[in-house]
């Protein structure tokens, strides 16, 4: 029964996204307010069945319904129902029902909230995300029903992958849909601005928030996703440059590439045409992403559903939608109004070379991720693309964005001076400067390139802290109100960009010194490994609830300790998983994995990763650092039609 | 002029997706190696660990093998790498390709999570990899008693992969004569 009213709703939320497509973009072709009108009510009401379909399917993983094929497929009775309800978007069908969710309420959100918008903006925007929303309910319920029943039911299901049984596993793909169908949201407001053929501030301080409200889970769902794959896979990689996880990097450069210049086009109104362009490509790419690695065109081990039918569809959604808007840009974009005019120094010339940077790596990423595919179409040749391309590639271009990250929220709007700059940054340039003698009469020469990230990272830090510290120094008269009338967005430009420190600190750390040892340890025996002095206490079994695991006990004495670790192998009905134990502390991890029995031992690595956790504590504090600007006042309170004269600004370098 | 530069977009994005469109055509899950029907190239590898034997392809012939290409940096072989140790323990004989890193990553790996392998050999340039044309890690080719490739099985053997596909075609190179 509840599956059957899932595919109703689903059914008539497909409905609703055609009215939803087709009556607000009518309408505000023609004036007519009732149209609009409907539009928004198809958007509030699509939303409802969505949502009424996502919990009849979860409905149906919790009562265990194994008539439910998808349910039979990814869930038996033995398992937690945590990870039974987590099962609801571990699968393909799944997954894509927890996107068009996703979407649905985005567009649920901007019919609600967007009272404030010029009329027929609202209507277009909701009809563009209406036309997503009937592409993507079609590919649901014609190629991937989430509700078809099994004849006989079995009794019991199969099991869901245990490696993706686990709490990181749980938040990690909905905060990344969060991420990717969020841009769908910048995308329409593009295609509408486009349709409408005229682009103002009103329409950036409208896009903003929108781009933030997906970069904040895309950035947080990234960090989760690297953490887990560090604990989980079982051997202490944070990134793997894999085709999944680029998936995801790339909308998230070209967002944040994005977010910079929309704040352009909101102050300036300049850099028109290259945000509506930004706003295309970062959606597009958000698709591309989430889809060619299940469509089977990229040779992926990872394609989950290797289905041509389903790859064709999903082909044809990402050409007519990404394929539509670039003709529209073509045609439109000409016409759109220039924005000011700024010298090379400036924040805008700042904002223009982070976007270059960031796209550069954006397309570097594309090319690394897809080249196997086009080089095999030139030739015959089969070509994989491993971490050494990126290493090669990636980085040399990631370092100088890095170091220029700094200088930009320190550069003036339209002009600036090369000697009033430098003279801005000196505080975190000494600072920088500092890191590097000390961590080089530490470290010495041969560490001289972990020196120079330690640098970089302070530099960072340093930076982030220095944009609302100076605006204090200068109001410094009245602190308390200096410190009150603070706007939020510049905390969060602070706390994001620090983050982005804290981030190169862990890389650097991890990357230059880790170190790590294999053994086969026999109860009782104890070995020496970087300062610590590890003892196998004991090897046992014990029982999870769908699983049997042998623990090993290790004791460790020594920096840090002394504490005791147990690290698990996990045998599943149909599989077995390591997992690891680890000490985490601010300044390294332990990391201990045990092996196969050998010879009455067991084969143990262990692993030294010096400051490893501050690439998820800088992930995690950038997207806090998103969640703080998009608290502001200024976002909150949405587009006034016209803004009230502003009190003039207590200081003189507008830091923002 | 300027009218030219708002369509190169478009075009660069026609361009891309009629690459998707001819990636799409071939089926990845049946990659059909030119190799098939073929003798292995010749390739020597380095041993994993210094003083051992290294992996040439003149010894796999004499019984029907598998060789199997991974490497420590490969999420999925970790997935991949029960189910060898299940078939190691069966008996069937499984060589190993560490494919793209120094042998002392891959020696590592072998001895944190078990070693299935009869024999293993190090392929830190990846040439052997590409005379055989891997795409990527993990994958196994099925080699026959006359040192042919038989099959190509790109990405994980899952219990599935196995019972259904190389179990049965394995008994069939063993009948062979």
């Amino acid at each position: 029964m509840t599956a059957e009213v899932g595919q109703f709703a689903l059914i008539l939320a497909f409905l609703l996204a055609i009215t939803q497509a087709a009556a607000p973009l009518w309408g505000a072709q023609r004036g007519e307010p009732v149209l609009m009108a409907l539009g928004r009510a198809a958007a509030l009401l699509q939303a409802g069945f969505v949502v009424l379909a996502f919990v009849c399917l979860a409905a149906s993983y919790v009562a265990c319904d194994f008539s439910v094929a998808l349910v039979a497929e990814h869930s038996n009775s033995q398992q937690p129902l945590a990870y039974r309800i987590a099962a609801t978007w571990g699968s393909h069908e799944g997954s894509m029902l927890l996107w068009v969710l996703i979407l649905a309420i985005y567009g649920a959100g901007v019919a609600w909230f967007g009272s404030s918008l010029r009329e027929t903006l609202q209507a277009r925007v909701l009809g563009v995300q209406g036309l997503i929303g009937v592409a993507f309910l079609g590919f649901l319920i014609f190629t991937s029903n989430p509700f078809l029943r099994l004849s006989p039911a079995p009794l019991e299901g199969t099991e869901l992958n245990p490696l993706l049984q686990d709490p990181g596993l749980v938040s990690h793909p909905p905060l990344l849909y969060l991420g990717y169908v969020g841009f769908s949201t910048a995308f329409a407001f593009a295609v509408a601005a486009l349709i409408e053929g005229r682009v103002d501030a009103a329409w950036a301080r409208w896009v903003r928030p929108w781009v933030l409200a997906a970069w904040i889970p895309l950035t947080a769902g990234i960090t989760l996703g690297s953490l887990w794959a560090y604990y989980e896979l079982g051997w202490g990689g944070w990134w793997f440059w894999d085709p999944v996880e680029n998936a995801s990097l790339m909308p998230w450069l070209l967002g944040t590439a994005l977010l910079h210049s929309a704040l352009v086009l909101e102050r300036r109104g300049a850099l028109v045409s290259w945000t509506i362009l930004l706003c295309i490509l970062t959606f597009s790419l958000s698709l591309i992403g989430t889809f060619l690695v299940r469509s089977g065109i990229l040779t992926s081990v990872h394609a989950f559903a290797v289905d041509p039918q389903r790859g064709i569809y999903i082909l044809g959604i990402i050409a007519v939608t990404t394929g539509a808007a670039l003709c529209l840009y073509a045609w439109r974009a000409p016409a759109l109004r220039t924005g000011a005019l700024f010298a090379p120094l400036s924040r805008e010339g700042g904002v223009t070379l982070n976007n270059l940077f960031l796209t550069a790596l954006a397309a570097t990423v594309f090319l690394g991720t897809f080249s196997p595919v086009f080089i095999e179409l030139l030739g015959k040749d089969k070509i994989s693309v491993g971490p050494p391309y990126y290493a090669r590639t990636f980085a040399p271009l990631a370092i100088p964005l890095l170091a220029l990250v700094v200088f930009g929220p320190m550069l003036n709007w339209k002009r600036d001076r090369v000697t009033a700059v430098l003279k801005r940054v000196r505080i975190p340039a000494g600072l920088a400067a500092a890191a590097l003698l000390v961590a080089l009469v530490t470290v010495g020469w041969k560490g001289a390139i972990a020196a120079a990230g330690l640098a970089l990272a302070a530099w960072l830090v340093a930076g982030g802290v220095a944009i609302p510290a100076r605006r204090w120094w200068a109001g410094r008269a009245d602190l308390a109100r200096s410190l009150r009338t603070t706007p939020r967005g510049i905390l969060g430009l602070s706390i994001s960009h620090a983050g982005l420190g804290l981030l190169v600190l862990g890389i650097t750390g991890v990357t230059a010194w880790h170190s790590d040892k294999v053994l086969t340890m026999h109860p009782g025996e104890q070995t020496a490994f970087a300062g610590r002095t590890i003892t196998l206490d004991s090897v046992g079994l014990a029982d999870g609830p769908n699983y049997q695991a042998r623990q090993s006990r290790f004791a460790i004495a020594g920096r840090g300790g002394p504490y005791e670790l147990i690290a698990e192998r996990r045998a599943y009905a149909t599989s077995q998983t390591t997992e690891a134990a680890i000490h985490v502390s601010p300044l390294g991890n332990l990391y201990i994995s045990s092996g196969d029995e050998q010879d009455g031992g067991v084969v143990v690595r262990l692993w030294d990763h010096p400051l490893v956790v501050w690439i998820w504590i800088g992930g995690f504090v950038m997207a806090f650092g998103g969640l703080v600007s998009l608290s502001d006042r200024r976002l909150r309170l949405g587009a006034p039609a016209r803004a009230p004269a502003r009190i003039a600004d207590p200081v003189p370098a507008p830091a923002e | 002029m300027r009218r030219l530069l708002f369509l190169l977009p478009v075009a660069v994005f026609l361009a891309v997706i009629a690459g998707f469109m001819a990636g799409l055509r071939h089926d990845p899950s049946v990659l059909p190696s030119m190799l098939i029907g073929k003798p292995l190239p010749t390739f020597a590898l380095a041993p994993m660990r210094p003083g051992e034997q290294g992996l040439a392809s003149a010894e796999l012939t004499g019984e029907p093998v598998m060789v199997n290409v991974f490497a420590s940096w490969c999420a999925v072989c970790k997935e991949e790498h029960p189910m060898l140790m299940a078939l190691r323990s069966q008996g069937v004989k499984i060589v190993g390709l560490d494919w793209r890193e120094d042998a002392g990553a891959g020696a590592r790996w072998l001895e944190a999570n078990g070693d299935p392998y009869v024999r293993a050999g190090n392929d830190a340039s990846g040439r052997a990899g590409i005379d055989m044309g891997v795409s990527g890690a993990p994958e196994t080719f099925i080699v026959d008693r006359q040192g042919r490739v038989r099959y190509r099985q790109v990405g994980e053997i899952t219990p599935e992969v196995w019972s259904q596909t190389l179990a049965p075609l394995m008994a069939r190179l063993r009948a062979e004569s």
